[in-house]
């Protein structure tokens, strides 16, 4: 029915098979919506944050949200920067997850805030000295740079490239992608690391607390290299998704194989960094605010486990396996990497905020614990139930993926 | 975020913040609009036909 | 850092060991300030106290053990440059540390509720409007009409009773004066304690009952000189207003966090 929609040379399932899947989607999308509008009509009371835990699942949403969606850019800069021909053939899907991811981040920001409608002042009344400043401007920046990078995709649809100015506009666009890219990536060192700077400048928190550089604190580097590092593995994880649900295999080895190396590195170095980082903060900086290092790890929850899970399992094991090419080319192994990759990364942000927010500062206060509600838990999944209507519809009616149709050509 | 807005001082850190955002949203502006103009020049000379 | 010692700055000195505990000064804070509160209030982490009274013990068995009440107003720090924990934060210049008298300030018109200076702040001081304030039938008409009432979305916290200082101003300028006496800009948890533990002035007026208690030192920081006094979470460098005395050694030692290794003797 929608055939002339789709993209030339490639197949894809019929409209009412397609239809009932973004049904289900659209049924867990309006779950979120009601948990959204609750929060927008009743207030936050609708959530289980309190005094005590004012930054909670969704401020961590937000920034493994970002973490992972640091994939775009920095498969971006290797595409258009560093000229890694490869990648063109995954640099369309890196953006997609991109734009979903930073959309989600946005929306669930306009959800968080006590009042959105005053949501402008950040940009108006800006206090540029405050690392959440520097967030909004180049996340809402980078978002724009992101729908520029994904707009030559949209126009490349068989029936909006019959228009000759549309034509033009995704060809000029094109040619200077790479200006683009490179302010993509310039914004987006600002704003994964600004989000570390977030935790790391607090010094009423000594958990967070780093030393500085300059004006930034040492958080502000990690974030960016570890957004850099694990983004490019959520990439790969969203592609190896991708390609069981449609039955079809999107991207040959050798992408994979190079994207899956240079991440695989990068998370080698970041984690020896961050180690260094822990061990200096344990050894020096903690304790010259009144601190051990046990004194944040002895909660039930918040035990030393959670170190050893990010920095080991979230962090060496990944990182041991894609440095190897046997690691690489084992499919078991890949897909144990890119998901273990996603979970450290994801597990570093919930500690940089939500353990933040439950280790006591004053020497007289308990660990508080915190579990969502609801309507929480379900705004958070509508970003992502969101992301899958948009991936599902790009992927049926653009052409995504360039080696779709080298790698499943139709009799 | 603009130089009449009540917060705004001319002192080195929102020399800094400012400048760079600003030469980032002229980048990307300038980038668009020489991209919308040559597109619509392009279309104006007859080019982008009917392709694949 | 010179400090223009004409520049007031209003601060605290609570003697912890003549609090009681009855949390008076709780009560009139809320009353002051128009302070909203639930219809069921039992969960106190989302409950709006501006001051709050803890209650600590030296953790010693009977016949040692003791009890000490700490009531924890907003310590309106100044950090180490003048920057308050709270105040760098806020993207929306929602809160400033007023240079004239040293109280942080809290412009509810401004606030767009992200809650990052409540992350910021490690004394739990600043507090979040969940709801919507509802008074009880006829209760609107108590409320104070120098203090402008939250709507949810909001952070507030304790502003040291700012438009005392206001209403004590416009006094003075009606008399042709600039300078307040001591006695006429009083916080109303400083005058509502029975005990007389709290007392509230000028730090760095000599002549005020809180700089003679205290001493602080301001070539470092506004350190108390006075070894019964101190403040809560010093070594963070809060440079906070809020001081507290005790004669109670074990009292002193829990307003700041110690490693094991370190001796808190040598302090104090």
């Amino acid at each position: 029915m929608d055939s002339a929609l789709i993209p030339k040379g490639v197949k894809r399932c019929p409209l009412p098979v397609f239809a009932a899947g973004i049904a289900v989607v659209g049924a867990v999308v309006l779950w979120g919506v009601a948990g959204m509008l609750l929060c927008w009509l009743k207030g936050l009371n609708q959530t289980n944050m309190n005094d005590s835990y004012g930054f909670a699942l969704w401020i961590w949403a937000d920034l493994a949200v970002i973490a992972v969606g640091g994939g775009a850019f920095f498969t971006g800069f290797l595409r258009y920067i560093i000229n890694k021909e490869e990648l063109k053939n995954i640099v369309n899907f890196a953006v997609l997850v991109g734009v979903n991811c930073y959309v989600g981040a946005l929306l669930i920001l306009g959800i968080d805030v006590g009042q959105p409608l005053r949501g402008w002042f950040i940009f108006w009344h800006a206090n540029v000295h405050s690392m959440l400043t520097e967030v909004a401007f180049c996340l809402s920046c980078y978002l724009g740079v992101l729908i520029i990078e994904y707009i030559p995709l949209v126009l490349e649809n068989r029936q909006i490239d019959k228009v000759p100015f549309f034509h033009n506009l995704g060809h000029n666009m094109h040619e200077i992608m790479a200006v683009f890219a490179a302010t993509g990536v310039f914004l987006s060192c600002f704003h994964q690391g600004s989000l570390g700077g977030v935790a790391g400048v607090l010094f009423g928190r000594p958990f967070s607390y780093r030393e500085h550089l300059l004006v930034w604190p040492w958080t502000f580097f990690l974030f960016t290299w570890s957004a850099a590092a694990f983004g490019p593995c959520f990439t790969i994880l969203c592609t190896k998704i991708t390609e069981v649900i449609t039955g079809k295999k999107l991207v040959k080895d050798n992408v994979i194989e190079l994207l899956a190396k240079i991440s695989g590195w990068m998370i080698f170095f970041y984690i020896i960094a961050k180690t260094t980082d822990t061990w200096y903060w344990a050894a020096h900086t903690a304790p010259a605010m009144g601190f051990e290092l046990n004194d944040f790890y002895n909660n039930v929850l918040y035990g030393k486990w959670i170190l050893y899970a990010e920095i080991i399992v979230g962090g060496f094991i990944p990182a041991l396996i894609l440095i190897t090419k046997a690691g690489r080319r084992n499919p078991l192994l890949l897909w144990t990497a890119v998901l273990l990759a996603t979970f450290g990364v994801c597990l570093n942000r919930w500690v940089m905020v939500c353990q933040t927010m439950a280790a006591p500062v004053l020497p007289f206060d308990k660990w508080v614990l915190y579990s969502p509600s609801w309507q929480e838990v379900s705004t958070t999944i509508l970003p992502v139930a969101l992301g899958i209507i948009v991936v599902s519809l790009s992927y049926r009616y653009l052409p995504v993926f360039p080696q779709e149709q080298e790698l499943n050509p139709i009799d | 975020m603009f130089p009449f807005s009540f917060e705004w001082a001319w002192d080195a850190a929102h020399i800094v913040f400012m400048g760079g955002l600003w030469y980032a949203l002229s980048i990307v502006g300038l980038g668009m609009t020489y991209c919308i103009i040559k597109a619509t020049m392009d279309t104006i000379s007859g080019k982008g036909g009917n392709h694949h | 850092m010179k400090v223009d010692t004409k520049q007031k700055k209003f601060g605290m000195a609570i003697d912890l060991d003549k609090c009681t505990g009855c949390g008076s000064c709780m009560v009139a804070c809320m009353s002051e300030n128009n302070v909203p509160f639930k219809k069921d209030e039992t969960n106190k982490l989302d409950s709006i106290t501006w001051i709050k009274v803890y209650k600590v013990t030296n953790d010693k068995k009977y016949p040692d053990t003791d009890l000490c009440y700490i009531p924890r107003p907003c310590m309106h720090c100044d950090g180490q440059h003048g920057h308050a924990p709270c105040v760098s934060v806020c993207p929306a210049v929602a809160t400033d540390n007023d240079k004239s008298t040293g109280v942080v300030s809290q412009i509810y018109t401004r606030c767009f509720g992200c809650r990052y200076c409540m992350a910021a702040c490690p004394y739990h001081a600043r507090y979040f409007n969940w709801w919507d304030p509802v008074w009880p039938e006829g209760m609107e008409k108590y409320l104070s009409p120098n203090v402008s009432p939250r709507m949810r979305g909001v952070v507030e916290k304790c502003s040291f009773c700012f438009h005392r200082y206001q209403l004590a101003m416009d006094k003075a300028y009606v008399e042709g004066r600039r300078e307040l006496r001591e006695d006429e800009y009083q916080t109303s948890c400083t005058q509502a304690c029975p005990a007389g533990a709290i007392t509230f002035g000028d730090l760095n007026n000599p002549k005020h009952t809180v700089h003679k208690m205290v001493q602080p030192d301001n070539k470092h920081h506004g350190k108390p000189k006075n070894p019964k006094a101190f403040r809560l979470l010093e070594r963070l460098g809060t440079n906070a207003k809020v001081y507290y005395l005790s004669d109670r050694k074990w009292v002193r030692k829990l307003g700041d966090n110690q490693t094991p290794n370190e001796e808190s003797s040598k302090k104090h």
